[in-house]
């Protein structure tokens, strides 16, 4: 277990330095000055431009510019960002939290819905319920984002009215922020309506990026339960005259499940992808909406260390899978 | 949070409301008026400024700082000195990057020095009369010199950057980053004595709600969830107006547009090539096609906004024929090959630079002038377009504060020629000439005679193609009263109500 742990953990390092080496190189192939871009229109005296480009570091050459940046990494420095002048880990500390109460929103839903939809659609193979399944799910992964998220706001917040358009809570409820959960937060304060506003804030959002996921889920949930569905022991213990329920959730899903556990987790890179769109769309205040406009700014401290951040994440969430799987299933461990 | 060091339109918006100037621009015009300076004398020579200040103005508190005087000369003196002397120990709080007034009040900015505990004066090193309006910008905000003294002391000198503390109508209350900033009304704002209600918080509680989306912002006004939606989206722009749930303003913008024509590359420096091209290009069509209703054409170098606009120019018909037998004349008689540039990013003074660009691509063939349209990314375009690599290249100008010298200093002056400001290159004598001298007096009669007669040379020489005066749209609920766009720097929200 020790050797296997170990293997996974060295695969890490080489995955972190290919990370700065992508989020430092790729925006700066995107043309684009950043001084340039800030001061708009008006332009800059080029004396100042000079020596704002010497204040942020981008007079030296790409190489010594990478040097530096990866040296301050090391030491947990990520920079500040040349807009707001904030450390970026700052304004990433703040900003995460909201990410991901949404993206755990998200997934909940996925799987609420994805879950049930995918056994009964293998259970009920080929009927209409089925294909109502896969054609809906086929539907949802393909959706564009955007367009499915302002689809969801003229229907359910402009003309039904049910739900807030965007926002993480109505205006007149302020919540100093003592974990950055909000529905966490408003219930430490004691406040249940804002509860209330933060949960009804959060339906639409969720949805709209727990669409993907949901499909993903259901339609590997079925294929799994399918496979398992028709291996001897489950037609043994039909034989047996078990009750179909049990044969189902308690001798098949167990099984088809081990695959589904390894896509939930795979999930996670796909929803800070789908963060992006959907927080920029509902004006969640997450790390999404701050990386589309770093990118807009060309605001390379912010996108450098950002990127470096949310990859630091979704790896630490596939290791932990890794390992998890490697401790549930022990023939991975030995491979 | 710190005006000082922005040039950012949502910096101004919040600074609009919390901090005040020594002088202000009136809510959606363009006069200046009395703000923190109840009055001032210029000398003769136009180097100094004495301001008489306001008295009773009282300061907002701030966590671990309650005020305990009001308003002096030396939170004047402070807020300048901090960004105009090196060693001032606040300089380089916050990075020292003070744009604004590095660019336009510097040059000519020599001292400042209180005369008595509510009299400041300001001398110049040469005669600049757009100064005055410049100080009604968001950047030259008065801050409290009591703040930063006890910032100091408290060794966190970079929270007067970070929670502002002002004297404006409404008092900042928090900001959580991308999602809200919350105000709310000062209690003891001055200007409840004066009894101006222009100038006074009418709601208790104001909350920017951080929406970068459009087509959010117009649904979250539609569902009764904010009630002010800035920068709409051209296209929504129908819809708005017959939404019986909301009403749609609007108002001419200062800005400029224009097709700027290289003058160091030829053909273009031959004012007989850039007049046919003028004549060859149908603006109304592309005023119709691009800017729907959202602009007019615009026949003067100073939008109708602004004092000294010419409003007896009219712009050259769109003549074919004419074009011809100009180009003919300068010895293009089969036209030529050139690049046009178009504007990759959406400006209310060019909403869609790419059709615009179609457009007169089109209309300049049947001349025989075969333009290949280019574009770049907007930090790459504007950089190349400083460098002057473009030949004919579409720009515009939005101004910050009323003075009509601002976007003619910047961009037809010919000392812009060399900082690349000058996109169009054109370096007429007696223009700059004239221009330089209009800044030197303080006469608004006489300075706008100048104004007039530099409208004229520009029409007459050529300096370039120009668009159309854009409008700005807002759509507000029914029930907000008195919102006016404002045009120049922040906007303000004093002064506007909501109907119970």
């Amino acid at each position: 277990m020790l050797r296997f742990v170990l293997t996974r953990v060295s695969l890490v390092i080489p995955t972190f330095i290919g990370i700065t080496l992508l989020a430092f190189f790729l925006i700066r192939l995107v043309p684009g000055d950043p001084i340039e871009t800030m001061a708009g229109e008006r332009g800059i005296d080029p004396a100042r431009h000079e020596q704002l480009r010497k204040e942020f570091g981008f007079d030296k050459p790409l190489l010594s510019q990478y040097g530096v940046y990866i040296t301050r990494v090391l030491h947990g420095d990520l920079g500040k960002s040349i807009v707001t002048r904030e450390n970026v880990s700052t304004e990433f500390a703040a900003l995460f939290p909201a990410t991901i109460e949404l993206a755990v929103c998200a997934i909940l839903f996925a799987l609420i819905i994805g879950l049930p939809a995918g056994i009964l659609a293998a259970v009920k193979r080929n009927s209409i319920f089925d294909h109502g399944v896969m054609g809906v799910s086929l539907a949802g992964y393909s959706m564009p984002i955007f367009w499915w998220g302002l689809l969801l706001i003229l229907l359910f917040s402009v003309q039904l009215g049910l739900t807030p358009v965007s926002g993480r809570i109505a205006v007149q409820y302020f919540i100093e922020p003592t974990t950055g959960f909000l529905l966490i937060d408003s219930l430490l304060a004691g406040d249940f309506d804002a509860f209330k506003s933060a949960l009804s804030h959060l339906i639409l959002p969720a949805i709209v990026l727990g669409t993907v996921p949901l499909a993903v889920i259901a339609r590997m949930t079925r294929s799994a339960m399918l496979e398992v569905l028709g291996e001897d022991y489950i037609r043994t213990a039909r034989a047996k005259g078990l009750a179909p329920i049990r044969v189902v959730a308690m001798h098949a899903l167990r099984n088809a499940l081990i695959p589904v556990v390894t896509v939930i987790g795979l999930q996670v890179g796909v929803l800070f992808t789908g963060a992006i769109l959907t927080e920029t769309i509902f004006s969640w205040p997450g790390v999404g909406k701050w990386l589309i406009e770093a990118i807009s700014r060309r605001d390379y401290p912010v996108l450098q260390g950002g990127t470096l951040l949310i990859g630091v994440v979704v790896m630490s969430v596939n290791l932990l899978v890794d390992l998890l799987y490697g401790l549930i299933n022990p023939r991975i461990r030995h491979h | 949070m710190n005006p000082q060091f922005s040039s950012q339109n949502t910096a101004y918006d919040v600074a609009a409301q919390v901090y005040e100037r020594l002088v202000a621009t009136e809510r959606g015009g363009s006069q200046v008026i009395p703000s923190l300076a109840e009055s001032w004398t210029i000398s003769d020579d136009g180097l100094a400024y004495t301001f008489k200040l306001r008295r009773g103005v009282k300061w907002h508190s701030a966590r671990g700082f309650t005020p305990s005087r009001d308003l002096n000369a030396d939170d004047v003196i402070f807020s300048f000195l901090r960004m105009a002397d090196e060693n001032h120990p606040y300089y380089k709080v916050g990075g020292g990057n003070y744009q604004f007034f590095g660019e336009i009040v510097k040059p000519s900015f020599k001292s400042i020095e209180k005369l008595d505990d509510y009299t400041v004066k300001i001398t110049l090193t040469r005669p600049y009369s757009p100064f005055l309006s410049a100080l009604s910008v968001e950047p030259m905000s008065v801050l409290s010199a009591e703040y930063a003294d006890a910032m100091m002391k408290a060794n966190t000198p970079d929270q007067i950057n970070q929670i502002p503390v002002g004297t404006g109508p409404f008092s900042f209350l928090a900001y959580q980053k991308d999602a809200t900033i919350r105000f709310r009304a000062f209690a003891d704002y001055w200007g409840k004595k004066v009894g101006n209600p222009d100038r006074m918080a009418l709601v208790n509680d104001l909350v920017f709600v951080i929406t970068p989306d459009a087509a959010v912002r117009y649904a979250k006004v539609k569902s009764g969830e904010c009630q002010i939606a800035r920068y709409p989206n051209p296209g929504d722009l129908p819809a708005m107006r017959s939404d019986p749930t909301i009403t749609l303003l609007s108002g001419t913008i200062a800005d400029q547009s224009f097709l700027a024509f290289n003058q160091q590359k030829k053909p273009f420096d031959d004012r007989r090539v850039r007049e046919a091209l003028v004549y060859a290009t149908n603006i109304p069509a592309i005023i119709d096609a691009v800017y729907q209703d959202t602009g007019k054409q615009a026949a003067a170098l100073i939008p109708p906004s602004l004092w000294s606009h010419d409003d007896k120019l009219k712009p050259r018909p769109y003549d074919p024929g004419k074009a011809k037998a100009l180009l003919t004349e300068a010895g293009y008689p089969t036209g030529f090959k050139t690049t046009l540039w178009a504007i990759p990013v959406v400006r209310a003074y060019m909403p869609n630079g790419r059709r615009a660009a179609e457009l007169i691509q089109a209309d300049w063939a049947k001349i025989g002038v075969e333009a290949t349209i280019q574009t770049y990314e907007w930090g790459e375009y504007l950089k190349r377009g400083r460098a002057g690599d473009h030949e004919v290249g579409m720009f515009g100008y939005t101004w910050d504060y009323p003075d009509p010298s601002q976007i003619l200093l910047t961009g037809w002056h010919c000392d812009g020629v060399k900082s690349g400001a000058n996109r169009a290159r054109w370096c007429n004598k007696e223009f700059s000439d004239l221009l330089t001298k209009s800044s030197t007096i303080s006469d608004q009669a006489e300075r706008t005679k100048m104004f007039v007669r530099m409208q004229e040379i520009f029409q007459e020489d050529v300096g370039g193609l120009l668009f159309a005066n854009a409008s700005a749209f807002t759509p507000v609920a029914k029930s907000v009263k008195d919102y006016k766009i404002h045009f120049f720097g922040g906007q303000p929200f004093y002064g506007v109500s909501l109907a119970k």
